[in-house]
């Protein structure tokens, strides 16, 4: 180690109880940066989860258009051997075709206009959480054909049960009437009001004949293994169809919006306070190695008398805090790592949690989510901002005159 | 050829209400080689001159050469260079730096100038044999008494065999034992290697390695005298 760096290094030590003081507020808000950044990140995906898992799934294969415009005609043609040839080609089961109409749905009391989705049975379990939360008989089965499964507001606005009939009257694909009558098979609570009040499912074989759809559908629906592989499997979708024009891939942003906009404004205000919490750590920098270049003020008399510029003393007082803020996010992100492991095996909970997030359709129990981002960013960011902070004090030494800062005690 | 030129030096500080003349339209000039002393009482300008001399401090009129170079116009960087290149200085309470050890304080100087590891090592090491503190290489300044630190002091500069030396005081805090110890080696270092010695005191035992004594009173020159060393 060259004398420079030994002088560094042992200035950052001259008072040591004042530079474990400050490291300590780094590697406290490191610490704290690195779990609640996690936390934060882990809520986002039981958020982004929990709502796409519910029915839109990671990503949809869709008739350019229709997301935006919902038409009957705006259709995917040959929906099904499409999910087929994409499950064989990817490799992976969560891959579902569906069709959409609106229809009236009429019980022998009541009558209303919902969305009725042609599903296939066996693979929508995999792309959605419907066929799991079956509150009252059964979801759709592979051999069903005039079934149908909805939501527990529409069966209480109809005043049906299951085993009851349904009548179902719609517009078919070449606009002619549709019609069909049903039978309940069950009734599901996704705890979402506007798919427990306007969704119905039936076999996706049965809607394409009720509907007239000649195969044709309006979506495949596909669930990546996770959110973070989300957006290299909807590359890779893309790439596949490129050759066709009539389709297009709509990632889950773009289908779920709300919840992006939602993410969005609640990372806004938490970045606000996570730079609170670095402004303050950067000031207690600032305020340690100012008060270590004025007591030092001599001895840089002394150097610069030597013949170190200024230029360079300023690059010492760097390097101090460089070492200093290296030790805080070093520490920081080794106790936030540890801290924060042991939450995304244990989860995160506090009293009163489990009834706050249930509104918003999550678990009471939060698993944050470690990556290398949610580890290194906030210490970085702290590490940055006490290297930011350095520079006034570092700056200041430009002016010192070696005669005056002798005369300093 | 001359070391150091100073041409009609004027430096008055403020010292409450009053301007003190520090440096009254002072000219002298030292050849390479000599062993120059600057005499005065407190408060006579002779730690103004010397810190003129070595570009620590900028006269508020006249010239400074050293080396036939003018030094009182030059920027903060070019005067550190010309410190670092050709001044050793030798301050009364020593200066060290008091988280270095003797040799890295010693080294730190030849570090500044970019002397490899290895010859920075071997140089400190020898220096510090030379001015008597074989053993006390790994010693901090706190561990030092204040001889042994002013030893430390006189390595740090001289180790790179600057063409002038300036020393503010230096026995100031010693014994007369030691101060002489420190005489002798800044005698043989004059005469051996020609280095150029300006020294400000008002310690009489000084005075007597002096090959020529300038004494000054408020500011000017009083007295300038040619001396046979003792």
């Amino acid at each position: 180690m060259n004398v420079v760096l030994r002088l560094a290094w042992r200035n950052l030590w001259r008072h040591s109880r004042r530079t474990w003081l400050t490291i300590g507020a780094m590697v406290f808000s490191n610490t704290l940066l690195v779990f609640m950044i996690s936390l934060q990140f882990g809520m986002y995906g039981l958020m982004i989860d929990n709502t796409l898992q519910v029915f839109s799934g990671h990503m949809q294969i869709q008739a350019p258009g229709y997301k935006d415009d919902q038409k009957m005609r705006q259709v995917v043609p040959d929906v099904q051997p499409l999910a087929a040839r994409l499950r064989s080609e990817l490799d992976s089961e969560t891959i579902a075709a569906r069709g959409w109409a609106f229809g009236l749905a009429s019980s022998e009391e009541r009558s209303y206009g919902i969305g009725i989705y042609g599903v296939e049975p066996t693979f929508e379990s995999r792309v959605s959480n419907i066929p799991g939360l079956i509150k009252e008989g059964r979801y759709l089965e592979q051999n069903d054909a005039m079934e149908i499964v909805i939501g527990t507001m529409l069966a209480r606005n109809l005043r049906i049960n299951v085993g009851d009939e349904l009548t179902i009257l719609g517009s078919g694909l070449d606009g002619s009437f549709a019609a069909a009558v049903v039978v309940v098979a069950g009734i599901f609570d996704s705890g979402v009001r506007e798919i427990d009040r306007n969704i119905a499912e039936m076999p996706l074989g049965t809607f394409q004949d009720v509907f007239y759809m000649n195969g044709a559908g309006h979506q495949v629906v596909l669930l990546a293994p996770d959110l973070d592989q989300a957006e290299a499997l909807q590359t890779r979708v893309a790439t596949m169809l490129s050759a066709n024009d009539a389709l297009v891939v709509q990632g889950w942003d773009e289908l779920q919006p709300g919840v992006k906009q939602a993410i969005q404004a609640d990372m806004s205000s938490a970045f606000f306070m996570y730079g609170i919490l670095v402004i303050l750590v950067a000031f207690s920098v600032l305020n340690t190695q100012l008060m270590s270049v004025l007591e030092r003020t001599h001895e840089f008399g002394i150097v610069m008398a030597l013949g170190l510029k200024p230029g360079r003393l300023g690059r010492l007082v760097m390097l101090e805090t460089t070492m200093m803020g290296f030790i805080g996010l070093l520490l920081g992100a080794i106790a936030g790592a540890l801290f924060t492991t042991w939450f995304t095996v244990n989860g995160f909970s506090y009293p009163g949690m489990e009834e706050m997030v249930a509104k918003f359709n999550l678990p009471g129990r939060v698993y944050p989510r470690a990556t290398l981002v949610t580890m290194f960013a906030g210490p970085l960011v702290v590490f940055l901002c006490t290297l930011a902070a350095a520079i006034y004090p570092a700056l200041r030494l430009r002016r010192l005159h070696p005669v005056e800062a002798m005369r300093t005690n | 050829m001359t070391a150091v030129r100073c041409i009609d030096l004027c430096k008055t500080y403020r010292q409450g209400d009053q301007d003190i003349k520090a440096l009254d339209h002072l000219s002298v000039d030292i050849e390479k080689g000599e062993f120059v002393c600057l005499m005065s009482p407190s408060g006579g300008g002779k730690t103004t001159l010397l810190n003129a001399i070595g570009g620590l401090d900028i006269p508020d009129s006249g010239e400074v050469w050293i080396a036939g170079e003018r030094i009182d116009q030059m920027s903060k960087g070019q005067l550190a260079d010309l410190r670092l290149a050709n001044i050793g200085f030798v301050f009364q309470a020593y200066n060290l730096i008091p988280v270095l050890t003797a040799q890295e304080n010693v080294e730190f100087v030849m570090q500044i100038q970019g002397v490899p590891a290895a010859e920075r090592h071997d140089k400190s090491f020898a220096i510090l044999q030379e001015v008597g503190l074989k053993g006390l290489e790994t010693r901090r300044p706190a561990e030092m008494s204040g001889g042994q630190q002013q030893r430390v002091a006189v390595a740090r500069a001289i180790v790179s065999r600057p063409e002038l030396v300036l020393a503010d005081e230096p026995t100031a805090n010693l014994d007369s034992k030691t101060s002489a110890e420190l005489m002798e080696l800044f005698t043989e270092l004059n005469e051996h290697h020609n280095t150029t010695f300006v020294i400000a005191t008002h310690d009489r035992r000084v005075q007597a390695y002096a090959k020529r004594l300038v004494r000054m009173l408020d500011g000017r020159i009083v007295d300038d005298i040619e001396q046979h060393a003792a």
